[in-house]
């Protein structure tokens, strides 16, 4: 059970003058249950990828198969493969329309031919998975907050009860605790069901502190593909494609570039705190 | 009186149903009193829905005080005999810079603003090389701005509104969607232009570590103003922040983490070069 990309190329715009090579030979496997983050600077094929993942976009040449099946075979029901592989687009918000909360999110699993029953259920559930309380489903989505409108959108993904869940830039324009409540609540939405999770992100921050595997796309190629103690390592490399490291990676290097003799492959807060902390040739006052 | 100068600011809009039937009042900005001396940055915090937003189109006469008095150089922004001497005088940049780019070249969406306000030919063209040479432009001056990068977009509109020689710029979440590199270069810019140029600058962001080297900090919270102070001052209250869903940069955050784990480091640290500072003085090994 996984989605693979069997040497993936997408060119834009293929016949005329202004060709745009946008994925280039890109191979990936995304086995269940991972929590992936896709970093990369503005243009560098992420969105591309991921419209590729649930057969928005067809590749110019390379394969797709989710589950072992070619998604883009004759008999391929590419309606199905939408519910199971979710994707919140940015600023999904945008997306909302119905007069209440709870019809928006209604509106996905509709769709998929379910009964009212089932449909209601599983909003329902959709809902409390993103924390919008009750009280909240028969307000109009419009009157809500930024952030909250934005969990009610992700809300409408989940009721379709996708296998993997692809988000784009989630918390971009909200402010800091808005961000960690949306990425707590997919974390811990992951915990519970075993979803896979990809988020695309530009913090850096963000993705060292909940994901377990980086992929890095450069100019339409993954550049890395590992844990993300292994691909912050390389932040040289990544400050020159346009990224960087999480500030704490920079406060360890700079620790050890004065002697210090700390890790320097620590991505988080804690670890580095732990670090510092262990690290038992510092007075404690 | 400073550049930009509120007394008791009130900004309240009336909430309508479908049917237009009046549901009740919010008051967006809660009696703000703001005094910004020319030459200064200055940064505005403050959640979503918090009213910092609002607060910034008074700067520029976007909008209008319900209650109060917002001066700009001087200038009542009520008066409407002033007003595009106000806009004149304090551009303003937004989040999305699609939003904002309307040439077909770089060079001719950054003399828009100028040749609007009926500036010689000649001088719109000086002011175009002046304003994209700012911001680090200059040679994509012929490019097509639907080709730039997001970062490189916004220092574009960047640049539209400094051609229009403001004494104030006012940037309500210009790096919100950016990349790493993306934010770094606009931040950049803008610091030069408030360095460099003098230009007034007032930075509304969601990302702390942006604002470290700004003079004064404030922060918003239901309307009016939670907290002031400067960058070291605003950090070093860390759990205050995180009341008002704010945060602190990494470096002063782990700083934070460290000293609740007993460590004895100075409150405040801003950055890595004082981290590491003050963890080196307390080495044994050197």
């Amino acid at each position: 059970m996984s989605l693979i990309l069997d040497h993936v190329n997408y060119i834009y715009g293929g016949d005329t003058a202004l060709a745009v090579h946008a994925l280039k030979d890109v191979n990936l496997v995304i086995p269940d249950g991972q929590f992936i983050g896709l970093i990369g600077h503005t243009g560098s094929g992420k969105s591309t990828l991921v419209q590729h993942l649930n057969g928005l976009i067809k590749p110019t040449s390379g394969s797709i198969y989710y589950n072992g099946e070619d998604i883009h075979a004759e008999d391929y029901d590419k309606k199905k493969l939408r519910s199971k592989v979710g994707l919140v687009f940015q600023y999904p918000e945008h997306q909302l329309f119905e007069i209440d909360v709870f019809k928006d999110v209604c509106f996905g699993p509709k769709n998929l031919g379910l009964s009212k029953q089932e449909t209601e259920l599983r909003a329902y559930a959709a809902l409390k998975q993103v924390g919008i309380e009750d009280q909240y489903f028969y307000q109009s989505p419009f009157d809500l907050s930024g952030g909250q409108k934005r969990r009610v959108a992700i809300a409408g993904v989940l009721a379709m009860k996708p296998e993997i869940l692809i988000l784009d830039e989630p918390t971009a324009g909200l402010d800091p605790k808005g961000r960690d409540e949306i990425l707590d609540q997919i974390a811990q939405l992951k915990e519970e069901t075993g979803i896979t999770v990809i988020l695309v992100s530009h913090s850096m921050e963000d993705v060292a502190k909940y994901v377990e595997r980086i992929i890095v796309m450069n100019r339409g190629s993954v550049l890395y593909d590992d844990a993300p103690r292994e691909v912050f390592q390389h932040y040289q490399e990544l400050e020159q494609v346009g990224l960087a490291a999480p500030q704490v990676t920079y406060i360890m290097q700079a620790l050890a570039a004065r002697g210090i003799p700390v890790r320097t492959d620590v991505t988080t807060i804690e670890e580095a705190r732990q670090e510092i902390c262990s690290c038992s040739k510092f007075l404690r006052n | 009186m400073g550049i930009i100068k509120t007394d008791k600011l009130v900004f309240e809009y009336i909430r309508r149903d479908e049917e237009g039937n009046v549901e009740g009042i919010t008051r967006a900005v809660d009696e703000v009193d703001l005094d910004v001396k020319q030459g200064d940055f200055i940064a505005i915090l403050g959640h979503n829905g918090s009213g910092k937003s609002t607060l910034a189109k008074h700067i520029n006469a976007i909008l209008y005080p319900t209650e109060g008095t917002v001066w700009v150089d001087g200038m009542d922004t009520q008066d409407e005999s002033k007003l595009w001497n106000i806009r004149q005088e304090a551009g303003m940049v937004f989040q999305n810079p699609d939003n904002q780019i309307i040439g077909q070249v770089v060079e001719e969406d950054v003399g828009f603003g100028p040749e609007n306000m009926g500036v010689p030919t000649k001088e719109i063209w000086e002011r175009v090389e002046e304003s994209l040479k700012a911001v680090g432009m200059y040679e994509y001056r012929k490019h097509s701005p639907n080709k730039l990068s997001g970062g490189q977009k916004q220092r574009v509109s960047i640049a539209g509104v400094i051609a229009m020689h403001p004494k104030c710029i006012v940037l309500d979440e210009p790096t919100a969607m950016l990349d790493p590199n993306g934010r770094k270069e606009v931040i950049r810019a803008v610091r030069a232009l408030n360095d460099v140029e003098g230009i007034t600058v007032i930075l509304i962001t969601h990302y702390m570590e942006e604002i470290i080297h700004a003079d004064m900090v404030y922060v918003m919270d239901k309307g009016h103003v939670a907290m002031e102070g400067t960058p070291r001052e605003i950090f070093s209250r860390v759990e205050e922040l995180k009341d008002l869903r704010l945060d602190v940069p990494q470096v002063t955050l782990l700083a934070y983490e460290l000293q609740q784990s007993g460590m004895d480091l100075p409150d405040g640290i801003l950055t890595i070069k004082e981290l590491t500072e003050a963890l080196a003085a307390k080495y044994k090994g050197i």
